[in-house]
Formats: structure tokens, sequence, C-alpha cells
């Protein structure tokens, strides 16, 4: 996994709150991409793109001060429904490296730290500072070293954050490699489940 | 031990280490993989050249990516065929048994789990499907990840996990006539919200749950994830034991007395404790639909299309505004009457033996308005070859239905089984999110009676007039 320490840049604002996995990245996008690159060019079309194709001006993303935006500052529970990582892939694949928001769906705020993507989850009037603040492509950084999000002017929010989930982002490592290590305590567990649990083992005929 | 709820209980059974900072490292004991993300994270194992601990844990079905038209093959989807005989060939060399096209058990992932009894209480099962909730009406702790975690589970058969807050949500009174657990699943999500659940395990509970059958059971445990929850569960009782009682892979002799008694001790202490809880009175619902574009815009069928200039919230009135102008709907328009141009019934949210049978019992009063495209998927090969000796399938076929091969089909629409832009569908699948069932559909989800009556009067409308 990439590592994450610090990013810094303009921070583009989507106000809806309950934006989906289906909206950040349409199903059929998935399944016709070869590379996860690919993706970039499709995420959020449903709101970049006004029904005849053309991009949506409105929108921040489609903004020249927001285009490159490695930020984006979400509304309430972003993220939800569908567990495709895709949706993470593929803001990825746009440059954004950071979320800032009230709330995200469980599955996609998992997937983001699978893939070094930080959403930062701040309270309401915090998200709201922000966003006022980053108007007119106003760089933001975000530092996960310190836990702080600080603007030029000297305005500076803490935010929490898991101190594992932390440490995996700073230092990009590996789950799978992390718990292969940990094999000898999963054998020994599997055995003695095998014997106290036989039929939760039975699964094939 | 004192205070625990069945959540508490299976979790703790599972954990195979205690990890720094409250983390845990959990044991899975099912995971179902499917043509998407199944496929996906067999080829990341694959490419890191990294084996599959427990294939005899495991299972695999295509069912996102196929298409459902009569007498399919895998290729038919064209878009579909590489994730098809990708997951055909890397289940076979991971030694991971596939359930294929038109074999039984082969189906919608959620809906053949349980219908085989791979699903059992007091299990752990992932599955890199946000839907996975559904398996936990057998009273397993069941969730969906994404295709990272996949390859995680597949080459370590534990997550790296820090245990969820519980909520209980009771439902108390009883169901009117023709309002069904997916009516009930989607006035709680109107009621409380899109992310009411979010950051929480859910257990239902109450006399209405305690009255469900387990299929009905399912469906409510399938909307969790609509309500934001990762999981949501059932305690098992002797509905769930008699639901599994049969199935091919339901453990037995020796082996059934133990899981017997150790599912019993499951259940929540009648001290447990959770981190929240509320309580639901269903008698008033009617028949519930979706009105707008988050499944927390529902309405009951003798409602009217809210009106956002009477909402108090900035951000809410703004998001029944686009709605409203996504779907092509009115501020204060009765929902029944809407004329629609599609009917889905499927998914693995509905389209059960029962679900089948509660929707052809409304198909039985007359035939697909003129205008409407019907289509009924089933969700499982043997829900579909049930269907079809009880006589449901003909029912269908006679009303003018169209009978498909069972898949996910055009409730995600990865297989290319789209509405057209602008058509109005009724639906019984989960998610009527903008965009979900083709570029610019509008989704209503509703119940399979429901379903059934808009498809013959071919607009929004109330079953409970048919079923007088």
């Amino acid at each position: 996994m990439t590592p994450f320490s610090t990013v810094t840049g303009p921070a583009a604002s989507i106000l809806q709150d309950n934006v989906d996995t289906d909206v950040i990245i349409r199903i059929e996008r998935l399944t016709s991409a070869s590379t996860r690159e690919e993706l970039g060019q499709h995420a959020l079309e449903a709101m970049r793109l006004l029904p005849d194709g053309k991009e949506d001006p409105a929108f921040a993303l489609n903004q020249t001060a927001y285009h490159q935006a490695p930020i984006v500052i979400t509304g309430r529970n972003f993220g939800c429904g569908s567990s495709r990582e895709g949706a993470v892939w593929a803001l990825q694949a746009r440059g954004i490296r950071c979320l800032i928001g009230e709330s995200f769906g469980d599955i996609f705020y998992a997937n983001c730290f699978q893939n070094g993507v930080l959403p930062v989850r701040m309270a309401p009037d915090a998200v709201t500072q922000i966003r006022n603040l980053a108007r007119n492509g106003q760089h933001v950084t975000v530092d996960l070293s310190s836990q702080r999000i600080t603007l030029p002017r000297g305005e500076a929010w803490c935010f929490d954050i898991d101190p594992v989930r932390r440490e995996a982002m700073l230092e990009g490592l590996d789950d799978i490699a992390q718990t292969l290590k940990r094999s000898p305590a999963i054998t020994a567990w599997q055995a003695l489940d095998r014997t106290s649990r036989p039929w939760a083992w039975a699964a094939r005929r | 031990m004192a205070g625990s709820t069945l959540f508490d209980k299976i979790w703790d059974a599972h954990v195979v280490q205690q990890l720094p900072g409250g983390w845990v490292l959990l044991h899975v004991d099912r995971h179902l993989l499917h043509d998407l993300s199944g496929t996906a994270g067999l080829r990341d194992l694959a490419e890191r050249k990294v084996a599959v601990r427990n294939p005899e844990l495991a299972l695999a079905t295509p069912d996102h990516a196929v298409s459902s038209v009569p007498g399919r093959t895998g290729d038919t989807f064209a878009g579909g065929a590489r994730l098809y005989k990708g997951l055909q060939l890397l289940s076979n060399m991971a030694g991971i048994r596939l359930f294929d096209l038109g074999q039984p058990g082969h189906g919608i992932v959620h809906v053949m789990g349980p219908e085989l009894g791979l699903v059992l209480p007091g299990l752990t099962v992932v599955c890199g499907d946000s839907h996975t909730c559904t398996n936990g009406a057998l009273g397993a702790i069941a969730f969906g990840i994404g295709s990272s975690e996949v390859a995680h589970a597949l080459a370590t058969q534990t997550l790296m996990l820090k245990k969820p807050k519980t909520l209980r949500i009771r439902f108390m009174g009883s169901l009117g006539n023709g309002v069904t657990a997916k009516d009930l699943a989607l006035h709680m999500i109107g009621h409380l919200g899109a992310s009411a659940g979010t950051g929480y395990a859910v257990e239902y509970a109450g006399p209405v749950v305690g009255a469900m059958d387990v299929e009905a059971r399912m469906t409510l445990c399938n909307l969790s994830i609509e309500l934001g929850a990762r999981i949501g569960l059932v305690a098992p009782d002797d509905k769930t034991i008699e639901y599994l009682k049969d199935r091919e892979y339901m453990p037995q002799g020796e082996a059934l007395s133990q899981a017997l008694a150790h599912w019993q001790s499951l259940l929540s202490n009648e001290d447990a404790r959770f981190d929240q809880e509320h309580v639901i009175d269903v008698s008033g619902i009617a028949p519930t639909l979706t009105w707008g574009t988050s499944p927390e815009h529902t309405v009951g069928i003798d409602g009217r299309i809210p009106d956002p200039a009477g909402c108090g919230d900035a951000s809410q009135r703004q998001a029944w505004q686009d709605a409203l102008e996504y779907m092509g709907l009115r501020a204060k328009q009765p929902i029944a009457g809407i004329r629609i141009d599609r009917v889905f019934i499927g998914s693995c949210t509905n389209a059960r033996l029962s679900d089948l049978r509660a929707a052809a019992a409304i198909a039985r009063h007359g035939r697909v308005a003129a205008h409407v495209e019907a289509w009924v998927v089933p969700g499982s090969e043997q829900v579909k070859r049930q269907a079809e000796a009880e006589g449901l399938a003909d029912v269908f076929i006679q009303a003018g239905f169209q009978w498909r091969e069972p898949g996910c089909s055009m409730c995600v629409a990865a297989n290319g089984e789209q509405a057209a832009p602008g058509q109005r569908v009724v639906s019984t699948s989960n998610r009527n999110f903008v965009g979900r069932q083709g570029p610019g559909v509008r989704t209503h989800l509703a119940s399979p009676p429901m379903a059934a009556a808009a498809a013959l009067a071919g607009a929004i409308a109330d079953v409970r007039e048919l079923m007088r």
C-alpha cells in the first residue's frame, strides 16, 4: 500500500449527503475496466456530467481551481451502499488522496485504508468551517502524523483516527503480509476449533 | 457471560488473537465468492503467489455479471465472460467449489448459501458484497467486505477488525394484510434514516420478527446495509432449525446435537446491553415504496410525495429537491397511480420461493399492462426449479411476465440488463440510487406483491385492493 503522510492542495466540495458507491463508480465501468487507472475518468460521472454528457460547470471537480484537487470535502454518509472497492480506486485514479466529512459508509471507510486514501471524520461544524474556508481554491493541508488540518492563514483543526490505522497508513503496511506472520496462532486456533465445533467445519460432503 | 448479546457471543467465540488497540484477528467460517469481487480477490492472491488457506470453507457462484436470458451461458453477456471464466479457473485452481450456471446450488450468493445449509447459526460469514448481511437472518455474523479484505480472508481465513457497536431494533404489534418484511424494512429505513446503522451491528427482535419465517427475516437483514449497518442478525429459533433441517450441508448426527446445543447458548441474555435501542410499532404500516433516490425516501402507498419546502434541514431539502427532479415527480403528488414502464421481481432481497409465491398470488389476478415489461428472475436454480414444479412460473408466464434464469440481473445491472434512461421501474431489489438500474433510470423499491400489482395496473397500486 502507498504510504500516506501529508497532502496539500485545493479541497473540492461535495455537499450532497448519502453519495453512494454506485454514484462514485458505475458497476459496468468496473466490469469493463482492465486497469484501476482507467476508472479515474469515470469517477463520480453521475454527478460530474449532465444528461447530455457534458461536464456540469457547477460541480466543483469540473472547475479549474479544483480539477486536480487531492482533497474532497464530502456530505454525510459518503460512500454508503455497495462494497465495491472500485469506488476508492476510481477516486484515487483521479488523484484524490483524502476525504473530509462527517461520516462515511462503513465498508467504504475500511476500503479507503486498504488503499492509502485517508478518510477524515470530523464534527459537522468543523466540516462546514473547512468547506467555507477552502472556497476559491485555498489550499488545505492534511497531516496524518500530527493529525492536523491547516489552512495558509493559520486556521487549524485536530482530527481523531484509530492509532493502528494511522500507523498502517504512515508506514504503508500490507495487511496480508502482517497477518501471514500470525499464521501459527491461526493454525492453533483452528486445530482447537475443529474439535470444539466440528459442525462448523462440515462445509464439504 | 452476563450482559452479552447474540452478536457479542458469536464475535467473542471467533477471536483468534487480540491485537493492540482493541483490534482482533477474527476467524472467518464461510467465505462466499462471486464473479466480481471473488474473481478480483482470487486474482490478487494468485499475483502475490499466496495460497488460499482454507478452500474447504469457501464457495463460489457466478451471479453478478451473467445474463438472465433463458438458455444463457457464461458468454451470453460478453462483458462478464472474462469474470465468469476467471472465477471458474481461479476457484478450480484453488480447490474451491463452484456452483456453476444451471447446477443445483447455483444462484445469487446470498440466496444459495442459506439454501444449501452452508450458512448456519453462530458462524462468521464474509463476502465481497454489501448484502452479505442477508445471511444474518440465520443467526450468523455476516458482513460485506471490499476486495482487498476478500484477498486477506482467502490468504489467512481471518480479518483484522474492531468490534462494532450494537443496536437492537424491536418490532412490536402485528403486520397488516398485504404488508411484508420488505415494507417493514423500508419503513424502518425511512423512519430512522439511511445512516442510522452506520458503525453498528443490528439485532432485529420482538414479536414481529419472531413471527416471521426465515426467508422474511432474510429480506429484513438484507436491508441492514441500506440502514448503514454492515451487519444485521436475528437470533436462531425453532423456525431457523426447521428451515435448515433438510438442507444439503446441515450437520447430521452427533455434529447436529453439538450444533444445536451451541446455538441455544447464543441468544442475547435477558440483561444484554446494547449501545443503542429502537422500538418500532408496525401496526399502522401500509405497503411501502421508495419515491426518491435514497432508501430513506419512503412513502406508504396511501401517502404523497413529500414537499421539500416543508423540510427543516437544508441539506435534506436539497436532497429531496434533487430526488424529485431525477425521479420526474412533483411534491405532494399521491404515490399511487404513478405510471410505470418496467417491473423487476428478483435480487437477494426478494427472489426466494416465498417471494415468488406472494407475487404469483397477485399475478393470478390479471395480465401485465400492455405498456409494461415485467421480469421475474428467481434467486437460485433451486428456487427456479421449485417455482416451475409448483406452477408459479406458469402463472407468471400466463400473466405476461418474462420468466428468466437466476442471478442478480437488474438489481445491480452489472450484466448489462438495464432499463432505458427515463424509464420508471418498480423493483423488489434493495437500491434506488441514481443510475443503479441504468443511467437516468427511476427505481421504486417495493415488495414482491406490490411489484406484481404495479405490473398488472401499469402504475403504482395498492396491492390490498387486489387482495380483497
